[in-house]
């Protein structure tokens, strides 16, 4: 099938950046997403341009890494997966394909499509662990007994893989299902709660410092998450917030 | 409140605590309104103890007022960052395909409601303060009913008040449910909160338009 592609380049961060137009003639349906900027990337080498700078690495939707805003939707107009995993069959010939970075002024654009979200690394380090003491004789963590569905419920918070999708379709641009799932995981399982109230206070302190958006309860994120991570995690990270706060 | 704006979360929750006052006033508010369509003399005396009751002009009044300018300067405050938080803006954003209209315009359906709120404290607040304070004229039990009907002769002011119930109907159908997730309520029980709540945001605001259409209707009958 023939595409039109409309793609940001933008040289490096410090750049103004602006959408230029692609032509690309047989493209495959059963290609993926990624393959055809692979194929868009060929001729362009050919041709002796720039090729269009993009996120990948697993291409099997485990990383996270992949982050395109494809016709104003994260990971494009298919529900709860990766831009890797999406394939040409869900265009149609002739179809004109808008393809953004993220945007967020917590994400700010590297090169073209690729977008710095350390951000999410900063919030993780400012409480996203347990600590364990390794010397002497820790007790195994499969000695203490776990709910089966508090198990489950951490398990689901814990495949968040950190795409920052939910950020990218916040109208407020808001990183609150991401941070949520990480406090979630932890939250729900008995090793968790040692640090439980310190973790959700310099957790949420951080996502507010990297100048994310506040939640408003669209629920865009949820419908948007390639993993399906529920609007629950930002209600019990709502909660874990107040009741540490009221502790003091 | 300095303490709550540098987090994102307690913002929320003065957005919602005092949203959720906001409603239940709007419940007080509608029941005395009903009584003005069931039974004037009712309306009369509730109104006349609304008026000249010390614990509700010196106490429940200012903190209603209170109320109403934390919920909406909160409202611009969380606006205005979370545009910011964006930064740079979509080429092609589609907002519809993941979350409802109510919800993205919250501040469209709150900004009518507020300039209404203009309205209708000119129309009744700045009256009875005039009434009492510059004209001091004697108090008068039976006049509420009287008065509040004439507001709702002229044409222009029952349409005014009948789209602003209409947005604060959506306002509140997305607002009161959502008051409950920024709490950290989300459970169980969830489910039936979130209809009651839209079932309140459709009856109380359809229950304010009936009452301003049938005093205008019930003005041209006569
Ligand atoms: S919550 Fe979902 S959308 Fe957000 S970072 Fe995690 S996986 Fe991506
Ligand atoms: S490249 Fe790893 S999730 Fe898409």
């Amino acid at each position: 099938m023939k595409l039109t592609l409309k793609i940001w380049r933008q040289q490096d961060a410090k750049s103004k950046g602006k959408m230029v137009k692609y032509n690309l003639d047989n493209v495959d349906e059963d290609m993926s997403f990624l393959e055809m900027l692979d194929i868009l990337n060929e001729g362009l080498i050919e041709k002796g341009e720039e090729p269009v700078e993009f996120d990948h690495d697993c291409r099997e939707g485990i990383c996270g890494t992949c982050s395109l805003q494809i016709n104003g939707r994260p990971h494009g107009p298919d529900r709860k997966i990766t831009v890797c995993q999406l394939h040409m069959r869900s265009f149609k010939n002739g179809d004109t394909i808008t393809i953004e970075p993220w945007r967020a002024k917590a994400f700010p654009v590297i090169k073209d499509l690729i977008v710095d979200r350390s951000a999410f690394d900063r919030i993780q380090q400012a409480g996203g662990y347990i600590s364990v003491g390794t010397s002497g004789n820790p007790v195994d963590a499969n000695a203490i007994p776990v709910e089966k569905e508090m198990a489950d419920q951490s398990f689901n918070a814990a495949t968040c893989i950190g795409c920052g999708a939910c950020v990218a379709a916040c109208k407020n641009a808001s990183a609150m299902l991401f941070t949520s799932a990480k406090v979630s995981q932890f939250a729900l399982l008995p090793q968790g709660q040692v640090e439980a109230a310190e973790r959700v206070q310099n957790m949420v302190k951080q996502m507010d410092l990297e100048g994310f958006g506040n939640c408003t309860n669209t629920g865009a994120c949820e419908i948007e998450c390639p993993k399906g991570i529920s609007l629950e995690n930002i209600a019990r990270m709502n909660r874990e917030y107040l009741f540490a706060s009221v502790k003091g | 409140m300095s303490g709550m704006l540098k987090s994102s979360i307690l913002r929320k929750v003065v957005m919602a605590l005092s949203g959720l006052f906001l409603v239940s006033f709007l419940l007080l508010h509608f029941s005395i309104n009903l009584s003005s369509v069931i039974d004037p003399e009712l309306f009369n005396q509730w109104s006349h103890f609304m008026g000249y009751n010390p614990l509700v002009q010196y106490v429940a009044q200012p903190i209603l007022i209170a109320g109403v300018i934390v919920h909406f300067v909160m409202g611009f405050i969380l606006e205005a960052q979370n545009r910011a938080a964006r930064g740079k803006g979509y080429v092609q954003y589609k907002g519809s395909a993941n979350a409802p209209w109510v919800s993205r315009n919250m501040l469209l359906s709150g900004g009518v409601v507020l300039a209404f709120l203009a309205l209708h404290f000119y129309d009744f607040w700045v009256h009875e303060m005039t009434y009492k304070y510059v004209d001091a004229l004697p108090e008068d039990p039976a006049r509420y009913y009287e008065e509040t009907v004439a507001k709702f002769v002229p044409m222009w002011r029952t349409v005014i008040y009948m789209i602003s119930f209409f947005l604060l109907a959506l306002h509140l159908w997305h607002g009161f449910a959502s008051s409950f997730q920024s709490m950290g309520i989300n459970n169980k029980y969830t489910p039936a909160l979130v209809k009651f709540a839209k079932f309140y945001a459709i009856v109380i605001p359809g229950g304010f338009a009936f009452i301003a259409l049938y005093h205008h209707l019930n003005h041209l009958a006569h």
